[in-house]
């Protein structure tokens, strides 16, 4: 008895988490003048019409295409960089090591409203402005520390007697860390990518501001639905759901990790 | 154990020093050079101190942003946290394909891109095709109208924070309770202790960790947020929904007022660089309390 209404307390959570993400999923199968004409709870002639426009017209998926295209580039920046780097926080004490770990810490929290402007001067500078390249270089700014701060997490769950072992084998320190320690830690590895994925893929405040027409995300594209006649419900509510496909996919392959992820407690 | 000492260790760490402070150190000397100057276009420009700093501290749109601010996180943290950990400890104990299932449902909303967030909602709100506002205004016969009522805009901004971020309490405290062996609720219910006293003492001490962390990261992902306000209610009606990150923008893009902007900016960022320090040092004693 106890263990079912906990079962419906929670499948009453689900039901109004979802419910926003249905009503968006109703109007993208439903034509406009028919969202603006009348009520109703569920299409009762769904169409595919608002899909078919997004998929038909270079100027819309263009804008999945350079979302992937910065996310991944972010993501594979972010690994190779925090690697060697959350190594050496989890190995060595070096000179100023607590005060580098907190700084590149506080970028974690820096407030993208301040970086907005003097990021726009400094890509512009560098002739990056409106290329997916100026976009995945400043996402480093967060997921860079977010990497190495996972990473060092998972990195200190492995005892340094291994390492060690390795060296006196005679492992260089490149070799050991390639063939032997990565696949070690293969799941934070993953568990970090997640994370890179997942801030980059959903900050949006950068990717408006460093990219002009070629390289628009797709959530920013989405803003053009505001025509002359008003908004196209329909077309913004399929664009949306698009947006929401590739995070639910992602989460659906580390949904065994997630929870370690984030118990890990470092997000 | 105790680490290697080497500061050959320098030569790792390099490449992230490097790209972090290219991210970060230049456009904050930008940002410095903007707040002490008066800059009327490029080739005129007059050096003026601290006389933005000492403006925006007597401002009184800011100070009004900031205890909105305070208002917004204080309220997200009361909310979603004890929302969050009702939810965790309404998860199934043990892991299979209901547990995956409510997992990857909870942490969907974490995944949306944040503008998209504030499209759904206003999709989900507006009186006439949102689900929600037709409901409040038609069926119940509440007059609603968010984009023009203050008090409304404001509890639906919360609705969508709360919608949004509830998520990532949950899972944090999920994986704290977790981390319980079944042997401590075995002893309980052999103790018969109540349901409120396994929350007390066995539940809660558990999830102290995780719990520190998510007060950090609500209280900071609140302070600094930005786009899905703006998608809702764009900071208003006037400015009641206008919160640190929108004034800033509002200031910086929008009037392009650099010099206050600029001085704003770096006050901004070291209220930030306070609380980061605070919560750091919490984590650090946070960390070391769950070792022992």
């Amino acid at each position: 008895m106890k263990f079912k209404t906990r079962s419906i307390l929670l499948i009453g959570y689900l039901s109004v988490l979802m419910l926003p993400i249905y009503w968006m999923l109703n109007m993208s199968l439903r034509y406009n003048h028919d969202i603006m004409s009348r009520m109703a709870y569920y299409p009762a002639h769904p169409t595919f019409h608002n899909y078919m426009t997004i998929f038909t017209d270079p100027s819309w998926y263009m804008g999945y295409v350079n979302s992937f295209a910065y996310v991944s580039l972010n993501t594979i920046i972010c690994l190779v960089v925090a690697l060697p780097a959350a190594y050496a926080f989890s190995r060595y004490r070096f000179l100023g090591d607590k005060h580098l770990f907190f700084w590149l810490l506080t970028n974690l929290m820096a407030p993208a409203a301040v970086f907005l402007l003097p990021f726009f001067q400094l890509y512009s500078a560098l002739g990056l402005l409106d290329t997916y390249t100026a976009v995945a270089l400043a996402h480093t700014l967060f997921n860079a520390p977010l990497a190495v701060w996972i990473l060092e997490g998972f990195m200190s769950g492995i005892p340094r007697e291994i390492d060690e072992t390795a060296f006196i084998d005679g492992y260089s320190l490149p070799r050991f860390f390639i063939t032997v320690f990565i696949p070690l830690i293969r799941s934070g590895v993953g568990v970090t990518a997640f994370f890179c994925f997942m801030f980059s893929w959903v900050e949006l405040l950068f990717a408006r501001t460093l990219t002009v027409t070629q390289a628009k995300p797709i959530a920013v594209v989405m803003t053009r639905t505001v025509g002359a006649s008003g908004l196209d419900w329909g077309l913004l509510a399929a664009a949306g759901m698009l947006t929401i496909i590739p995070g639910g996919l992602v989460i659906y392959f580390v949904r065994n990790y997630i929870a370690k992820g984030f118990a890990l407690g470092r997000v | 154990m105790e680490k290697w000492s080497d500061n050959k260790a320098w030569f790792l760490v390099l490449p992230v020093v490097l790209l972090v402070a290219f991210n970060a150190v230049i456009p904050l000397m930008t940002v410095v050079n903007y707040s002490v100057q008066d800059i009327f276009d490029p080739a005129h420009r007059i050096f003026v101190g601290m006389e933005w700093y000492r403006e925006m501290l007597h401002n009184s749109r800011l100070h009004d942003a900031l205890v909105r601010q305070f208002i917004f996180s204080g309220l997200v943290l009361l909310i979603e946290l004890p929302l969050g950990v009702f939810v965790a400890l309404t998860m199934p104990r043990k892991s299979g394909w209901k547990t995956s299932t409510a997992l990857v449902l909870i942490a969907l909303p974490l995944l949306i891109p944040w503008n998209v967030i504030g499209t759904i909602w206003v999709i989900f709100l507006r009186p006439d095709i949102g689900l929600l506002g037709r409901f409040i205004d038609h069926t119940l016969g509440i007059h609603f109208d968010y984009p023009t009522v203050p008090m409304e805009a404001w509890i639906s901004v919360m609705m969508m924070e709360v919608w949004h971020w509830t998520p990532l309490v949950v899972l944090l405290a999920y994986a704290g309770l977790r981390s319980i062996p079944d042997a401590y609720y075995q002893a309980a219910s052999i103790d018969g202790a109540s349901r409120w006293a396994v929350f007390f003492y066995i539940e809660l001490p558990k999830m102290r960790g995780v719990l520190t962390i998510a007060i950090l990261l609500r209280f900071m992902y609140s302070f600094l947020i930005y786009t899905e306000p703006f998608v809702l209610t764009g900071g208003g009606p006037g400015d009641s929904t206008t919160f640190l990150s929108i004034y800033l923008v509002k200031m910086a893009v929008g009037e392009f007022d650099v010099g206050r902007a600029g001085a704003f900016s770096i006050i901004y960022f070291l209220i930030v660089l306070a609380f980061c320090y605070v919560f750091y040092q919490v984590l650090l004693r946070a960390g070391t309390g769950e070792k022992q």
